[in-house]
């Protein structure tokens, strides 16, 4: 058990060294930062001093050496655009993504468990057919079309929700919620519904195919034959039983809608991370962007992790399986 | 099953002019058009992407205007609503936008964008792919290993992530220089980049099983090449699964430069493709000009839509445990 956490945690520390050089050389050779720092007419005394001063004449091992040792201290440097550090601007934006992103987890979570036993239990009922065809819908639509559309019903035509932003923001200590009053609810309604759709399609899915599977097998048969009321037998045997990998997906999914988060947040000018990276893409602000990698790289590593462990922890088969090849 | 195997015994021995005919009628005989002709909803998706894909081959031809061709745009035709509105104006079938676009010819131009790029990022992603699968799968060893591990660090992030960071980096370095042809070439080598672990990795289980057969011992021991063998032995007995992964990968990949584009980070206004054009079109979605973006967005719906579900037919058509 040690030694497998052990290596997990050392294959993760890998990644984040192989996404450090990716960042690095962003920065290295995707341009001269020393261009996006002075201005054309700069002369170049001027020039090679800057250069001096930022240590970009030091041997190229040593600039990554002092990269990483900033990194991990989170100094990711300054922004082109904004002339602010990174990890302010960061920081700053990063309670609006989790937050959108949480609620819309929780959204998907809660509907694809719903919507995914309903149409594993009655199979042949138009609800059922209902929900496939969301489900489709849900693959096939382009996130970006999806949040224009509840922005053209909701928000144009019958002028219910806000279309854009967080709505008033509540400040405890760093944190900025929305959760607390009535136009920031109101403001995250949407977005989260865009977020979560896909994730409540592959859930939904996942849950269906599981249920489907576990009413197969003998102990179900055996609740069945001990005359266990259908009720029991489906959410106290059937139920419990498909939960943990739809945790695991939905776990591992968090930081995949970190990401997508761009896209809805861009849809909604949601003023969240993922709206700064974009802005940074568009803008070649390449501090921001290696600084959003490192930071969602470390993300999705810390769940992969979190959740390789937890599933020993939860399945004591795995444990046996992982001790052999160790 | 005998019924189709005496007619095409017979077929090999006639004269070869008619082999094209026996082809077909192998064709129409086999299992995959037979479930193709149960399923109504397959058809319907085969037709609407046949239908899209000629408006797009014949996008000049159907275009009433070239729609990005600033010549040929009259500002006194801007804000038309479609025709079958009460200010509709022939010839503007969908109506136009700001600048007197018509909205059906910006969309075949369109189409045709996003099916190009769609088309050639998912080639390159399969041969890219398909290559690092069989090398990996019939070589083995370290070389196996180092690319199986880049594959697994890609699938922890999301496709569309790193086609923005390809993107971005392609900026930054050709700077100016970005014109929009060369657009068109980034967005396709950041869909290939972000889209080649999936057949690398079927490609190379798909080898470490067929290397063990008898058939790949014959062909070593008359000393064919390894990379002939690979090619020519090995990669069409995988082909059935690379075609499903393809095929849906299309959709995907049609998604991420929709997705690219509407970003901001894809293709420019002066080429634009439907993600370009439904994200012209949202700003003009609070004047109540909601025709610029509602017929492109259609129309791109339409098409993944019929996409994702021949793939789904042809993954369960081509999966011989659901026989």
């Amino acid at each position: 058990m040690l030694a497998f956490t052990l290596r997990r945690a050392i294959q993760a520390i890998g990644v984040m060294i192989a996404v450090g050089v990716i960042a690095f050389s962003m920065f290295r050779f995707a341009g001269d930062p020393v261009n996006q720092i002075v201005s054309l007419d700069t002369p170049a005394a001027e020039r090679e001093a800057v250069r001096k001063s930022l240590g970009l004449d030091d041997p190229v091992p040593v600039q990554f050496a002092r990269y990483f040792a900033n990194a991990a201290q989170f100094k990711f440097g300054v922004s082109y655009q904004f002339r602010q550090p990174v990890s302010n601007l960061l920081m700053e934006r990063m309670p609006a993504t989790l937050e959108l992103a949480a609620c819309a987890t929780v959204l998907a979570m809660v509907f694809g468990i719903l919507m995914g036993v309903y149409s594993a239990l009655r199979r042949d009922t138009i609800l059922t057919k209902f929900f496939q065809a969301v489900s489709l819908i849900g693959i096939s639509l382009p996130t970006f079309l999806i949040g224009i559309l509840l922005i053209y019903l909701f928000s144009v035509t019958l002028g219910w929700l806000p279309s854009f932003g967080r709505g008033d923001v509540v400040r405890i200590g760093w944190w900025t919620t929305g959760l607390l009053t009535l136009s920031g609810l109101k403001a995250l309604i949407m977005p989260s519904i865009t977020l979560g759709l896909f994730q409540m399609t592959l859930i939904m899915r996942l849950v269906r195919a599981e249920m489907l599977e576990v009413l197969r097998t003998d102990y179900i048969r055996f609740a069945r034959a001990r005359g266990l009321t259908t009720r029991a037998i489906h959410f106290g045997h059937a139920l419990k039983n498909t939960l943990v990998p739809v945790i695991t997906v939905a776990g591992l999914q968090f930081g995949s809608v970190i990401a997508f988060a761009i896209i809805t947040e861009t849809v909604f000018q949601w003023p969240g991370m993922g709206l700064l990276f974009v802005q940074a893409v568009q803008n070649v602000d390449i501090p921001i962007m290696a600084a959003y990698l490192l930071m969602v790289s470390l993300i999705f590593v810390t769940i992969n992790l979190v959740v390789d462990i937890l599933y020993t922890v939860v399945d004591p088969r795995l444990r046996s399986t992982i001790r052999r090849p160790a | 099953m005998s019924d189709a195997v005496v007619p095409h015994r017979v077929e090999q021995n006639a004269p070869t002019a008619r082999s094209g005919a026996s082809w077909l009628k192998r064709a129409l005989d086999s299992d995959i058009f037979y479930s193709f002709r149960r399923s109504r909803m397959t058809m319907v998706a085969a037709a609407v992407t046949v239908l899209f894909f000629l408006l797009a081959i014949f996008a000049s031809q159907l275009a009433v205007q070239n729609p990005f061709d600033p010549a040929q745009l009259q500002l006194m035709n801007s804000r038309i609503s479609p025709i079958w509105t009460a200010d509709g104006q022939s010839p503007f079938l969908l109506g136009t936008d700001e600048q007197g676009r018509d909205v059906f010819s910006a969309i075949l131009y369109g189409l045709r964008i996003s099916l190009v790029v769609g088309l050639l990022g998912v080639i390159l992603a399969g041969t890219l792919g398909i290559t690092l699968g069989l090398i990996a799968g019939y070589v083995g060893g370290a070389v196996d290993g180092l690319i199986m591990r880049i594959a697994d660090v890609q699938l922890t992030f999301p496709a569309i992530l790193i086609a923005l960071l390809v993107n971005g980096v392609a900026k930054s370095v050709l700077g100016n220089r970005l014109d929009a042809m060369s657009t068109l070439g980034v967005l396709v080598i950041a869909i290939g980049l972000s889209f080649w672990v999936q057949y690398a990795r079927t490609v190379r289980g798909s080898v470490m099983v067929e290397k063990n057969k008898d058939y790949v011992a014959a062909a070593q021991l008359i000393g064919l090449p390894a990379p002939k063998i690979m090619l020519r032995h090995v990669l069409p007995n995988t082909m059935g699964p690379i075609l499903v992964i393809a095929t849906i990968n299309l959709a995907l990949a049609i998604i991420t430069e929709a997705t690219l584009s509407f970003l901001g980070a894809g293709m420019p206004d002066t080429m634009p493709s439907l993600g370009t054009l439904i994200r012209i079109g949202n700003n003009y979605l609070f004047a109540g000009e909601w025709w610029i973006v509602a017929f492109p967005g259609i129309a791109l719906a339409g098409l993944i839509l019929s996409i994702n579900l021949l793939g789904d037919w042809l993954r369960d058509a081509l999966n011989p445990k659901l026989r």
